[in-house]
């Protein structure tokens, strides 16, 4: 079932075990040293920020779709240097990858499965974004800086 | 004002482009109701009791005649000839057809104009002072930093599925028209040790259920660093924010509880580690939009003395007009509240003629005002007989600012699904009904919300009333004493609330109360309540 | 007391009201669903097609169907404050 809803972003392996393995631990039952590991819409990022070096994988829960703590806890991790894999995992509309895959994650399990289509064309979708975040795009400022610096 | 670059416009015709295909795949039923109405929600479109009705931002307030006449030619196109302005100075469409919205949207994009974020738990329109750049009490125009506001908040990753909808407005002056104080974050240009340029940070203010004033959490807050200080601010309440109750998810009940000071140490310990991410623009970027907002080159020679010998007109000029910065021209408030029509309304023609007037006489420029009214901000006084004319030919030359009969009132029951009771009907009794004697009693700002949400700001009327439903029944309560300017404060009920014609009556003993006990003509009403207090007025009406 | 079903048309989001075999614009032309309305939400619920279904208290009288809330009254007549906009089913100074 996970299989076949998981939107996936990464290139490193689908088959290894921090990927799709053992399900991720909450946070209070989180040992130094695992892999995987679930955060809850309360629970505290930063207190993963000592163990990012062991971990592998983050799952963010989103149990409703009002719920949008999750969105600040992926861009805390990847402020952090976390670079494995940031999941969001719940109430999850194919029209807010944009926002995710901004605020860091780069897979999603969505309550149901996403149209491939739609999925791509929303990535897609917007050309230039306003402000800097946890992704690689860079913001418009950024750009008419760079042109104005070139006109000169 | 703003012009869009490629950048700007690319960002909102991508938008309209995916909007059309929401809608397609909403109307195609690959999507159900469920899912697709956040998603018009986000762009505005609420269902109404009546149809679909679509918010249009009007950033800061500011139009120029080409957006304007694109508003009258929506309104004429889409909805049934009119529009309404609303209290945070946008405009509504009362009669949308969904299937009709993409070609809307795409009209609106060609003159730079979008439905961002008009609704939804995310940053929402940045209003402003709508005498930017026009009052000689600002320090600077505020409408760039609204600008780069409005550029960072939109389509913002973190912050677009907040505890609850985010209100920022921004002033230039200590005069403060523009609510400040009664924002989620209000900031006001302030003068730094040096004299340059910073801002005032005050957060969790609001009206609706819970009315609090905002506090300072900062007093001088660099410009070159605002926008990281309001990713902490925004981070901090994304956070910590109450999610298990929707009334009680506004910033305002996190600082209360948090305490203000807590709650400005938890926003500095947050932007302490924000800052070094290089998440603020360089100073270039503001001065770029800027270079936008320069004033008007106006000619300071021109006459400051007109004919005035026509009293209707004379009149006119004194109530609705405030001095300019540059000698020999004036502030025009053009006023949407012609006593017996509907407040804020303006239909198709007017806003034509407003925007013609604007290209001719006011260097292109109007604003929209948070008690829904429209302003010429740039106006030569030798001009203003002519406006006052064509105003008049159109309905539109009521004298009447900031008097008992402009009155600030939500669409209510008669058109909105969240109200309680009618607001607008009321509106129109009591502005009927004290215009005659208006001249008399000064500034009296009545303002009229027909449900708890306050979008009829019933919390900072100087007299309040909130439309109430009593057991299927519309019913009123009578609030005093509140005040959306710089001496903010929140109007406080009086005692049990009455029917339609009950409420009317009530205001009528409550001014007349006020004419007894004012200590002379410059008295106000709210001064004359903050001086005597709520208890003979109370005896009036209930005694 | 009799019970109405109603709704906005997805596409437009026009008013409009369940007549036994179809959907009109006019409260007139409602009839009482009572006891089946649930079954009929139940069956147009899942096309999607109607958005906010809901049963609505209204009385009988002279004049047709005077819904019993004033919210409901001014959803089958139009804003009371527009009378030039008013549909037929009730006279808009009654609302």
């Amino acid at each position: 079932m996970a299989e076949s809803t998981l939107f996936r972003l990464r290139d490193d392996p689908q088959d290894s075990s921090w990927a799709h393995g053992d399900p991720a631990v909450p946070l209070d039952a989180y040992q130094a040293g695992g892999t995987a590991v679930r955060l809850e819409p309360g629970d505290d990022a930063r207190a993963l920020i000592p163990h990012l070096a062991s971990l592998r994988r983050i799952d963010i829960a989103f149990p409703k779709f009002r719920e949008g703590r999750g969105f600040s806890a992926a861009r805390i991790l990847r402020e952090a240097g976390f670079a494995g894999e940031i999941r969001a995992v719940g109430v999850l509309y194919v029209d807010q990858l944009g926002f995710l895959v901004r605020a860091g994650f780069d897979a999603v399990l969505p309550e149901k499965p996403f149209d491939a289509d739609v999925a791509r064309a929303t990535l897609a979708r917007f050309p230039h974004v306003y402000m800097k975040a946890a992704d690689t795009a860079r913001p418009v400022w950024l750009l008419r800086e760079e042109r104005a610096l070139a006109a000169r | 004002m703003y012009r869009y670059d490629e950048f700007d416009q690319a960002i909102v015709d991508a938008r309209v482009a995916e909007f059309r295909d929401q809608v397609a795949r909403r109307l195609n039923n690959e999507i159900s109701e469920e899912a697709f109405k956040p998603l018009r929600l986000m762009n505005g479109i609420y269902l109404q009791l009546h149809a679909y009705m679509l918010r249009v931002a009007i950033p800061y307030g500011t139009l120029d005649s080409r957006q304007l006449h694109m508003l009258a030619h929506i309104a004429r196109r889409y909805d049934r000839g009119y529009g309404h302005f609303t209290t945070r100075q946008n405009i509504q469409y009362n009669w949308m057809k969904l299937e009709e919205m993409p070609d809307l949207l795409a009209d609106l994009a060609s003159v730079e104009m979008h439905a961002f974020q008009t609704s939804g738990n995310c940053i929402r329109n940045i209003s402003s002072d709508q005498f930017a750049a026009a009052a000689a009490d600002e320090i600077a125009d505020p409408r760039p930093y609204a600008e780069l506001l409005r550029q960072w908040s939109t389509l913002h990753p973190e912050f677009s599925f907040l505890p609850r909808k985010f209100k920022i407005a921004v002033t230039g002056s200590t005069i403060d028209r523009a609510a400040i104080q009664l924002h989620d974050i209000g900031l006001e240009l302030v003068h730094g040790a040096e004299g340059e340029i910073g801002l005032k940070v005050l957060v969790g203010g609001g009206m609706g259920r819970t009315p609090l004033l905002a506090h300072v959490i900062r007093e001088f807050l660099p410009v070159a660093d605002y926008l990281s200080y309001m990713e902490a601010i925004l981070r901090v309440y994304n956070r910590h924010g109450r999610r298990d109750n929707i009334y009680k998810a506004r910033i305002k009940i996190l600082v209360n509880d948090l305490g203000p000071a807590e709650f400005a140490r938890q926003v500095e310990e947050e932007w302490a580690a924000l800052k070094p991410l290089g998440l603020d623009p360089p100073p270039s970027e503001l001065a770029r939009i800027a270079a936008h907002f320069q004033p008007p080159v106006l000619d300071a020679d021109a006459p400051v003395e007109i004919d005035l010998s026509n009293p209707e007109f004379a009149n006119w000029v004194a109530v609705n007009t405030h001095p300019h910065k540059v000698p020999g021209h004036a502030i025009v408030t053009i006023s949407l509240k012609a006593p017996g029509e509907i407040p804020g309304d303006a239909s198709a023609d007017q806003m034509d003629l407003i925007a013609d007037l604007a290209k001719a006489h006011a260097q292109d420029e109007i604003r929209v005002t948070h008690a829904q009214n429209l302003v010429l901000p740039h106006v030569r006084r030798d001009a203003l007989f002519t406006i006052w004319q064509a105003l008049k030919g159109a309905g539109l030359a009521t004298a009447n600012l900031d008097r008992a009969s402009d009155i600030i009132s939500c669409p209510g029951l008669d058109y909105c699904t969240l109200a309680n009771a009618r607001s607008i009907p009321i509106a129109q009794k009591l502005a009927v009904r004290l215009a005659p004697q208006e001249a008399d009693l000064g500034e009296l700002k009545i303002k009229i919300s027909g449900c708890i949400n306050g979008c009829g700001h019933h919390h900072a009327g100087h007299i309040g009333i909130l439309g109430v439903d009593r057991k299927g029944e519309e019913n009123y309560q009578l609030l005093l004493g509140g005040s959306g300017a710089e001496d903010a404060s929140l109007a406080k009920i009086l005692g049990p609330g009455f029917d339609e014609n009950g409420i009317v009556t009530a205001v009528e003993k409550v001014i007349g109360r006020y004419q007894s006990l004012r200590s002379g003509p410059g008295e106000r009403f709210l001064d004359t309540y903050r001086r005597v207090g709520a208890e003979p007025f109370k005896e009036a009406v209930y005694g | 007391m009799p019970r109405l079903l109603t709704g906005n048309r997805v596409e437009t989001g026009d008013v409009i009201w369940w007549t036994g075999d179809g959907w009109s614009l006019h409260l007139k032309d409602a009839i009482a669903v009572d006891d089946s309305g649930e079954a009929l939400i139940a069956q147009f619920s899942p096309q999607e097609r109607i958005n906010d279904l809901a049963l609505i208290d209204a009385d009988p009288s002279d004049a047709g169907w005077r819904p019993r809330t004033t919210r409901e009254r001014v959803r089958a007549v139009g804003p009371s404050v527009r009378p030039d906009f008013a549909l037929p089913s009730i006279p808009v100074e009654s609302i």
